[in-house]
């Protein structure tokens, strides 16, 4: 019986099995943000254990909240940054230097195909985009993981999601999620592994393949994989040319994390894209999802172009594109944030933060905000966001708010109608 | 040992997500006492607030809800708060998978009974108490209502993550073995 990827990465990095069910593994990296790992620290602290275990292999960021905005929200900074420098963690990313993790992480290279990663936040699997697993944890999970580089799985169920045909102009990566969740319900891939194969994952960049992964959580999933290949060699290039010959000899040995084609599938969902039209959620879960044109002009109050789903280079150049020698709606707020210093910098170099601004937009600096309703674009009782981002709970950008998650075009297409839009007819 | 059981508390819903457990707003604390006032403060069932601090509620021991509890942001918050309100055990048909680790990863039982079973416990009129006995995997649901209706399922638990729930969580049994 062949193995899929998920199963030779375990295989690689095994180190105990206490029953047949569970697999203890060796993790390469381990990251983490100030929401969840103050709290890690402060009871490692409280119990003596006050150490890591490799502090190359760890990656730490305050991003959720940042600059911070309160004395609780600067205390946790602060254990972060009192930790890192004592503990000698080299790669922290503190105000200036910080973005969204997940984005962050990416892009400085942290992660290659065949790793393990965790992180004390569950959209952690959007770096199964390069090939790696990675998963979400929680505090003891991520306590254990800084003390000793191991942690615990299930043995791995798979599931492949094969993508076909070619998208339209106007629909994106993030509709194609959409459509993903509202097919697999949000307990449809519980604790399975999902795997994005097929022609058009091989024609997506990382960008696109990391906001398939990203929303992998959406439906259940343990983590989202796409099989490493020239895209990724290309992408990770300027961390690995001195492993590798060229980047021929880097795809030819990412092949040996692809799936072998007699591995084992619990389920393979297979979707044609070709038909598939932009995306929108109407409730308060990821699987509430409709057609644009069936929400269209429901009327919104602020837009948020952002976060680790949406908030790349890639994503800004797409709402630009629409935004551009246009006006805000009255009457609506636009806030973008894009998600690292380097997408910031990239995005003013093209223009594009000038479009925006022309346009009426708020410029973040790099932060999740508004995402998780903790700072910077939070809403009030009954206001409604059209948003980039992963998460419509009841609550999540605000007590009482309401959160349309779709494309940054779409989102575009919101803030310069003040409804829900087609952006299919600006680009014409 | 550790016991677990008492009155239960339904929550009529699948899919309840860690934001309606715990607000992200509530994630700058760093103690886990003070997220007692604030456990399911967001959650909706039917639609409609559910009240967090009725009295049911306060003397609740044991949750019991439907499918894919839990799912949603990797907050153990989530499990912290059910621990500082004295809740030790959640029964649903099934659970998101970070959210039933990070329960045995504190020591707390996340148990997952059949959907028959679930909606027998549903069903049953009255006040429910409960009564688990972890070792033998049997649980026993007894209403306080003039019926005196009583429902008895078995339930299996993965022996490691009994191990974890006797060792005490994950990072003493990890200390000691790795
Ligand atoms: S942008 Fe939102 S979903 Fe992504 S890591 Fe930040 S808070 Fe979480």
């Amino acid at each position: 019986m062949g193995k899929t990827i998920t199963e030779k990465i375990f295989d690689a990095h095994l180190r105990d099995s206490p029953t047949p069910e569970n697999m203890v593994l060796d993790l390469d990296v381990i990251l983490c943000h100030e929401i969840t790992t103050p709290i890690a620290i402060m009871d490692l602290m409280e119990k003596g254990m006050d150490r890591v275990f490799d502090p190359t292999k760890i990656k730490a960021v305050i991003d959720h909240v940042t600059p911070a905005k309160d004395s609780k929200t600067a205390a946790q900074g602060k254990i972060m940054r009192d930790w890192a420098k004592r503990q000698n963690i080299k790669d922290f990313f503190d105000v200036g230097a910080n973005g969204v993790c997940h984005a962050l992480f990416p892009e400085k290279g942290f992660i290659r195909p065949g790793y393990t990663v965790i992180m004390g936040d569950s959209h952690t699997c959007t770096h199964g985009a390069f090939g790696a697993f990675a998963a979400g944890v929680g505090t003891t999970d991520l306590e254990v993981g800084i003390l000793k580089g191991v942690c615990t799985f299930r043995k791995p169920v798979s599931m492949k999601v094969e993508l076909t045909g070619e998208l339209q102009t106007g629909v994106y990566a993030k509709d194609v999620i959409l459509a993903v969740i509202k097919k697999l319900t949000v307990n449809g891939a519980t604790d399975r592994i999902i795997e994005f194969v097929g022609p058009l994952v091989e024609q997506m960049n990382m960008a696109s393949r990391m906001t398939l992964c990203n929303m992998a959580v959406e439906a259940g999933a343990t983590s989202g994989l796409c099989y490493p290949d020239r895209v990724t060699a290309e992408y990770l290039w300027p961390f690995i040319k001195d492993d590798y010959t060229t980047i021929d000899a880097a795809v030819e040995e990412f092949q040996k994390w692809h799936s072998d084609p007699d591995a084992e599938y619990v389920e393979i969902l297979t979707i044609d894209v070709a038909d598939l039209v932009p995306q929108v959620t109407f409730g308060y879960k990821p699987d509430h999802v409709k057609d644009i044109g069936e929400m269209k002009g429901s009327k919104v109050d602020q837009i948020y172009i952002g976060s680790c789903t949406n908030g790349r280079i890639e994503d800004l150049r797409e709402a630009a594109n629409i935004l551009k020698d246009r006006k805000l709606a009255e009457g609506v707020r636009g806030i973008v944030t894009p998600a690292t210093p380097a997408i910031y910098s990239q995005a003013l170099d093209e223009g594009i933060i000038k479009i925006f601004m022309d346009c009426g937009f708020c410029v973040l600096n790099p932060t999740c905000g508004a995402c998780l309703g903790m700072s910077s674009g939070v809403l009030a009782e009954d206001e409604v966001c059209a948003s980039t981002t992963n998460r419509n709970f009841n609550g999540r950008m605000g007590k009482g708010g309401m959160v349309h998650l779709m494309s940054p075009a779409s989102a575009a297409a919101a803030a310069i109608t003040g409804t829900i839009s087609d952006p299919r007819q600006f680009l014409a | 040992m550790k016991t677990f059981g008492g009155p239960a508390i339904l929550l009529d819903r699948n899919d309840i997500n860690t934001d309606e457990i715990i607000p992200a707003k509530y994630l700058t604390e760093i103690t886990k006492a003070a997220l007692k006032p604030h456990l399911l403060e967001d959650l909706l069932l039917d639609g409609k607030p559910f009240d967090s601090q009725s009295e049911s509620m306060q003397q609740a021991k044991v949750v019991i809800t439907r499918a894919n509890f839990g799912c949603g942001s990797s907050r153990e918050h989530a499990v912290w708060a059910f621990e500082v309100n004295d809740i030790n055990v959640v029964i649903a048909e099934s659970f998101a998978r970070i959210f039933r680790q990070n329960m045995f990863n504190c020591g707390i039982l996340a148990m997952e009974l059949s959907a028959d079973n679930i909606s027998g416990l549903f069903a049953m009129k009255g006040e429910l108490e409960l009564d688990v006995d972890v070792n033998a995997g049997k649980l026993v649901a007894t209403s306080n209502d003039a019926s005196q209706e009583e429902l008895q399922c078995s339930f299996t638990l993965n022996e490691y993550d009994r191990n974890l729930v006797s060792a005490g969580g994950w990072l003493a049994y990890a200390d000691a073995n790795y």
